[in-house]
């Protein structure tokens, strides 16, 4: 069986921990890159920050394959992937860039536009506290389980993106 | 008839704010008023916590500028734990906290000037806001947007070496600092590939403030003219009145440039300063007790610094100073605009600090941190990118957090923001039937020259759009504009 392609992949989650759910995306990287080191996988990098910013445009375009991990406050089913389209839209905030902002910028920059998705993990709670809810958490480890099993295929990732 | 204008959210501002403008039947602006959300119930929050917690806990007050509020509550438990009042630490413990500030003063002016205000100049208060943007600038002014990109990063990246890590920094703790600076990161900021080293981004620096300097000259009017009011100013000084971002003593001078708080410990900041509460606004109004409420008022942030001191310590940004300071033959700025060239004659200041700083041994080796006698407050201030920041704690036998008082920049420049969009309101408004996206923005272009963080807690909900309500004295909804 011929070895699968390593793709250089980014995971990139953001909010803030100290504000419960919020922290959602931290928390899934955090332990998407335990994983990763387990398996001793190779071409991942993960980055965790308070929120997307500009000079995130640099280290989307250093990647084929990135995937943004955000808590959601919609009315969505536990988590939900989805593909991001490069958006001009402007930005109420600099602190609330959005994924489609930073490819955008990433694209009228570097010329480049990798295959992007977001990843929306659904939340509850959002207090100035730390840790996660408990629904929270379990909606966390159900996206760990399915992106996990995207992962393993991650040429599939990339390949879709490009019909998208 | 009396109108209302609603304008809501403000763009490209840290948080939420909301603008009110009241019209007369004559097309008159009576009265504007700047409303902010502030979240009030972090001092409570802490109470009952360790006290060394604090530099981390405040963190969770603000994604924008976490690293301002963790040296803040650090400073004021030095000297909770007898470390001094900010000169005390030891010479690795003070280095690389300044090292941490100047990297956070530096990516966070490069952010405001690069992402929230180049597109204003660029493409004019009145242009398009579909590419009035840093998606606009790229792709008519691809050079600059890629050096706001990576002088961020540049700004980011001594952060998180100095910190420890991008969320909930943990670099600095009471007494002093929990790391120090390794080879392999000072070769990295020192020598790293262009155009990640602290001379390219010197290099860069100095660009910025020329680009604003020929603006300037090409729109003189505007630039000087825009939101132009006297006022008073304050911020911390060096004790021989060198621009010190990290610790000094307090000054004010008045409009007439006459010190009226003469260099005093920040530690007594309760016996000078005060804070109104008027019933229409969340945000509290601080000012001078002696002179009162009505008078008392003063600006902070880069404007105020660049009027209070008496000179810059780095070459470059000491050059940029007394043009600066020329340009008004040494009296007081009250320019609103001219903000943006304050600011960046301090982005300047800040990347030469950063080469300096990297180029001292002491941040690879030495004593981290100090101790002394235990006491149950402290007060600890900094020039945050904003402006003053001041955090003030309390503790009990048990070390506990009993008490917090924490006054903001922004908070601090809360008189003065409703002031220029006062002025500009009427100017912009006055006689006006219809609101255009240029009238709306000429009043968030004056807001945005104080770089307001609004919320102070991170994390905006989703992307919100930008809502003009006009309502009359019976609140019933005229028109209504959203972009």
């Amino acid at each position: 069986m011929a070895k699968k392609a390593e793709h250089k992949i980014l995971i990139y989650g953001y909010g803030n921990p100290g504000r419960q759910d919020d922290g959602l995306g931290n928390s899934f990287v955090d332990k998407l890159e335990k994983w990763v080191d387990e398996k001793k996988l190779k071409g991942y990098e993960f980055d965790s920050n308070y929120q997307l910013n500009i000079e995130d445009a640099a280290a989307v375009a250093e990647n084929e394959l990135v995937i943004f991990v955000d808590a959601s406050t919609e009315e969505i089913e536990n988590f939900i992937l989805t593909p991001v389209d490069a958006s001009t839209n402007v930005a109420f905030t600099s602190h609330a860039a959005s994924p489609g902002y930073i490819v955008s910028l990433c694209r009228e920059i570097y010329n480049k536009i990798p295959a992007t998705y977001l990843l929306h993990i659904k939340g509850y709670e959002w207090a100035f506290k730390d840790g996660l809810s408990n629904k929270a958490m379990e909606n966390m480890e159900n996206a760990l389980v399915y992106l996990k099993q995207k992962l393993e295929d991650s040429e599939s990732m990339i390949d879709s993106f490009k019909d998208f | 008839m009396k109108q209302k204008i609603t304008i809501e959210p403000v763009t490209r501002v840290e948080g939420h704010g909301k603008v009110t403008i009241h019209i007369d039947e004559e097309g008159n602006i009576a009265q504007s008023r700047l409303h902010i959300v502030e979240f009030r119930g972090f001092e409570r929050f802490v109470q009952g916590r360790p006290y060394w917690e604090a530099p981390v806990l405040v963190q969770r007050l603000c994604g924008i500028c976490p690293v301002s509020h963790h040296l803040a509550a650090a400073k004021a438990l030095d000297v909770i734990v007898g470390a001094g009042t900010g000169d005390g630490l030891t010479p690795t413990g003070e280095k690389m906290r300044r090292l941490m500030h100047y990297g956070q003063i530096f990516q966070s002016h490069a952010l405001h000037f690069f992402h929230l205000v180049s597109p204003d100049l660029l493409f004019g208060v009145d242009g398009d806001p579909a590419i009035r943007n840093i998606i606009g600038v790229a792709k008519k002014f691809p050079d600059l947007a890629v050096q706001g990109v990576m002088m961020r990063k540049f700004g980011q990246e001594i952060i998180k070496a100095t910190a420890g890590k991008k969320i909930h920094g943990t670099g600095a703790i009471p007494g002093g600092i929990n790391k120090h600076l390794t080879q392999a990161e000072k070769d990295s900021f020192l020598n790293g590939p262009d155009p990640l080293n602290v001379d390219k981004m010197i290099s860069w620096s100095i660009d910025a403030v020329n680009f604003l300097k020929k603006y300037h000259k090409d729109n003189t009017e505007f630039i000087d003219g825009f939101a132009n009011f006297p006022s008073s100013h304050l911020s911390l000084v060096r004790k021989d009145g060198a621009l010190d971002l990290y610790h000094g003593v307090l000054r004010a001078i008045d409009k007439d440039g006459k010190k009226i708080l003469h260099d005093v410990d920040y530690q007594d900041y309760l016996s000078y300063i005060n804070e109104e509460v008027r019933d229409w606004s969340y945000m509290k109004f601080p000012f001078l007790t002696e002179y009162g409420k009505k008078d008392g008022w003063y600006r902070v942030g880069p404007l105020a610094r660049m009027n209070t001191i008496d000179f810059i310590p780095t070459p470059l940004a000491q050059k940029e100073f007394e043009e600066f300071r020329a340009y008004t033959h040494g009296k007081p700025n009250g320019m609103s605009m001219h903000m943006h060239w304050a600011r960046l004659i301090e982005l300047l200041h800040s990347a030469e600090m950063m080469k300096e700083l990297l180029n001292d041994p002491d941040l690879m080796s030495g004593e981290l941190v100090i101790k002394g006698e235990k006491k149950s407050e402290g007060v600890g201030l900094i020039e945050a990118p904003r402006g003053t920041l001041f955090h003030h704690y309390g503790i009990n036998d048990n070390d506990q957090l009993t008490m917090a008082n924490l006054i903001v920049s922004t908070t601090n420049n809360n008189e003065p923001m409703n002031i220029a969009v006062n002025m500009v309101a009427k100017q912009y408004m006055t006689g006006q039937k219809k609101i255009t996206e240029g009238m709306m923005n000429a009043v968030e272009v004056a807001i945005r020259a104080y770089d307001p963080c609004l919320s102070c807690a991170t994390h905006a909900i989703g992307q919100m759009p930008l809502e003009v309500v006009i309502v009359d004295s019976r609140n019933n909804i005229l028109d209504r504009k959203r972009r």
